[in-house]
């Protein structure tokens, strides 16, 4: 029972940590470079959770100041996300441009085949 | 109330990322990305970080989307099949996983009013904002005030960004010219 309540409690580190540990798992295991940048971007929005999560407050309302609320939610992880998301789709954009011109240069995306082709020649 | 809502979504983010992992049509990964990242900016609403979850919906869900599908139509849709063992990824993923678990342990449950990140500097910025900058909305007044410089180096590295995709995209479309001009000539 008591295993069961710190479970509910931590819920959201378990759920944060298995977003990171699948996308680490794409980027290592898969050889596709657009699965690749995807598994990165999961990895990225589970760390959005790993600091959103502990700013909530039960109660607390969004940290916008109004005579009618007291209690508010911690404002600051939303700043540090604000730029890290749209840092995050410049990282994306950039990785894709690069991933186009590899399909331009090498006619694949693969990474195994493009180790092969390097091999080979 | 809070807390369960919280819960479901984070179930149905983790069955996404399930069904991404799995999947091998890239475009189905594409949008279950987009699924994903709707579903990010509904937990987080309910984490009360509004104007975050404006900006992932719309950057998140909408611009990656479009930057994704713009990608896939330059190349290929399908994944091939992985050619190497699973079994060394899967370790290094427990590895760390297991680090991560043993990390967070101590760190207080979900929603306690009196944990310490609570307790820093975000009590003068709660009290303070309104007298300092006059902008009710607190997200507001520390991104573009107390941490102005962050928001600064933001804009640079999206400079950045953008000035290395356009060197790494316009030598695409003048090779394209050449080639057309090239094939015209031919004929």
């Amino acid at each position: 029972m008591e295993a069961l309540l710190a479970l509910v409690d931590h819920y959201n580190f378990v759920i944060t940590i298995f977003l990171m540990v699948a996308g680490l798992y794409v980027v290592v295991a898969r050889s596709n470079m657009v699965k690749k940048l995807i598994g990165l971007s999961i990895f990225q929005t589970s760390v959005y959770l790993l600091y959103l999560e502990p700013g909530k407050i039960i109660g607390g309302t969004a940290p916008i100041v109004d005579p009618k609320f007291t209690l508010y939610s911690n404002p600051l992880p939303h700043v540090l996300i604000l730029t890290a998301i749209v840092v995050g789709v410049g990282t994306l954009a950039l990785g894709l441009a690069l991933v186009v011109r590899i399909h331009e240069a090498y006619g694949t995306t693969d990474d195994d085949d493009i180790a092969d082709r390097n091999r080979d020649e | 109330m809070e807390s369960l809502i919280n819960m479901v979504l984070l179930t149905l983010l983790a069955a996404t990322t399930i069904a991404i992992v799995g999947q091998r049509s890239l475009l189905g990964v594409v949008i279950l990305a987009s699924v994903y990242s709707f579903l990010m900016a509904s937990v987080m609403i309910v984490l009360d970080a509004v104007d975050v979850a404006m900006t992932e919906a719309s950057v998140g869900a909408a611009i990656s989307t479009v930057l994704l599908l713009g990608a896939l139509h330059l190349t290929k849709t399908r994944e091939e099949a992985p050619r190497h063992g699973r079994l060394l990824p899967l370790l290094l993923c427990a590895a760390v996983g297991a680090m991560l678990v043993w990390g967070t342990l101590v760190l207080p449950p979900f929603g306690t009013p009196d944990a310490v990140i609570h307790q820093h500097v975000v009590p003068r910025y709660i009290n303070e904002t309104v007298r300092e900058t006059g902008s009710p909305n607190i997200v507001t007044a520390v991104l573009a005030d107390y941490r102005g410089f962050d928001t600064l180096g933001e804009t640079t590295v999206i400079f950045i960004a953008g000035i290395g995709v356009m060197l790494l995209l316009g030598g695409l479309r003048r090779r394209d010219r050449a080639q057309d001009s090239a094939a015209e000539d031919q004929r």
